[in-house]
């Protein structure tokens, strides 16, 4: 893969394809160039061999569909950034193309104004990865992109979810105003929110007038922090036993006895479906192998009907009645006395993943 | 620009050859086999007998493991199946959710 970053257009009309790689030529800066195919297969080859930042994709494309080819390019090629461009007005199937990971869903545009909304969109998005590598931040802390914001003046708010759990900070003009994460606001969301080593992270349109609760400046809170993380690491240094007794508790399965109708638990490998861990199951493995083998089954229905990822699964008996998330690369799997109603399960087990992620 | 205003591949359309996420019910006796279904004939067969497939099997690894269960839920981001099992055979439900629903 050679060569500066290109746009790839893909789409089965020729004179589609032809007038929007000159408009994207003219409007767009693009270091290296605007790329046409006139189907999923050559798309998916372009990609093998040319260095794609932005791809621009039809849904309705002859043999290999639109959402087939999202759903390649999302697992294969993380870092390319997905815009569909379409003439489909359908909800559902803009639904889906977001379920799968697109950046963003447009529908063809049929006059000047929304040719120019659409172009100057596309700039947006290519002007903001080569300014700071909006998907390519995987080796920068939190921190780093909070700075990065900050010194940009940016008014927004950042949308950091961490597994199951999310957080927001809300920047004006490069200003931390006020953060908040489950039960927790301002500088305690923040501090928590630093604290959290891997996920993703959104910048979504600023809020000007949101109610200062943080009155600590970005530097201050960051150096408090990172004053915090040295000394747990320094003393863990000195006495490793003390310092793994002073870090956050691991999270315990055992802990879920707390809660009323849990019954037990096992954490799974998503990819071995071996136990990592589990608490109150006579026969872990019995339980891994029916649920890696189950999870594994809905996850390939999914991609073949292009429904996106599985979010829940409840299983319901007589004797007991489980749930199993995905959190991560782990599929966690909870069981409940059967007297327990969907919805009750449903809210402890959003409780439990939020408490167990963090 | 101002040609874009005529040219008829910018027009937009409802119609397209996608396979739309459906809404409705099928039954499956106990070798697997449809054995009536609501679901609007534009849906492919292997798709409906590949999601009674899936279903059943996790039935039969729950037996095979000794757990009962006799109800599945699964929740995609953008569709929800249901499916019951009554005595080896099972009734399947399908209906396609939007973003925000299935966000919990």
């Amino acid at each position: 893969m050679v060569g500066l970053t290109k746009v790839l257009i893909v789409d089965d009309d020729e004179e589609f394809l032809s007038l929007y790689q000159k408009l994207l030529a003219q409007h767009v800066t693009v270091a290296g160039g605007v790329l046409t195919a006139n189907s999923g297969q050559r798309a998916l080859g372009l990609l093998e061999s040319e260095q794609i930042g932005l791809m621009i994709v039809d849904l309705n494309l002859p043999r290999m569909d639109g959402l087939q080819v999202i759903s390649i390019v999302r697992r294969k090629h993380p870092q390319t950034r997905l815009v569909v461009l379409t003439s489909l007005h359908d909800e559902q199937f803009r639904a889906r193309a977001y379920a799968l990971g697109v950046d963003q869903y447009w529908l063809k545009p049929e006059t000047d104004h929304e040719t120019g909304l659409f172009l100057e969109a596309m700039e947006a998005l290519m002007r903001r990865d080569a300014q700071i590598g909006f998907r390519g931040v995987q080796n920068k802390s939190l921190a780093d992109i909070i700075q990065i914001e900050c010194l940009a003046q940016s008014t927004s708010v950042l949308r950091i979810t961490h597994g199951v759990v999310e957080g927001r900070l809300w920047l004006v003009r490069g200003d931390l105003v006020d953060a908040e994460t489950q039960e927790l606001k301002g500088e305690e969301a923040f501090q928590r929110i630093i604290s959290w080593t891997e996920g993703t992270f959104e910048s979504l349109p600023g809020d000007e007038n949101r109610t200062r609760t943080i009155f600590t400046s970005v530097q201050g809170l960051l150096l408090n922090s990172a004053q915090a993380f040295d000394e747990a690491a320094q003393a863990e240094l000195q006495d490793p036993v003390a310092g793994a007794r002073s870090g956050p508790p691991a999270p315990v399965l055992s802990d879920l006895s707390g809660y009323a109708g849990v019954e037990c638990a096992i954490v799974l490998d998503e990819q071995a479906g071996v136990s990592e861990d589990h608490w109150g199951i006579h026969d872990p493995k019995q339980v891994a192998d029916w649920t890696h083998k189950s999870m594994k089954e809905f996850r390939a229905l999914g991609e073949k009907l292009r429904a996106g990822d599985v979010r829940r699964v409840f299983f319901i008996g007589w004797e007991r009645k489980y749930a199993v998330s995905p959190v991560g690369t782990r599929d966690v799997c909870v069981g409940f006395q059967s007297s327990l109603q969907l919805g009750e399960m449903r809210d402890i087990l959003r409780t439990i993943l939020t408490k167990w992620v963090c | 620009m101002g040609l874009l205003n005529f040219i008829p591949f910018l027009r937009r359309s409802t119609d397209t050859d996608l396979t739309r996420l459906p809404s409705g019910t099928f039954t499956m006796d106990r070798k697997g086999s449809i054995v009536s279904s609501t679901l609007p004939t534009s849906f492919p067969l292997a798709h409906v007998r590949e999601i009674g497939r899936c279903v059943m099997d996790s039935f039969r690894a729950a037996r095979q493991s000794r757990i009962r269960v006799n109800e599945i839920h699964i929740h995609y981001s953008t569709l929800k199946i249901t499916a019951k099992e009554m005595k080896g055979s099972a009734v399947v439900f399908v209906m396609p959710t939007s973003l925000e629903e299935s966000s919990y």
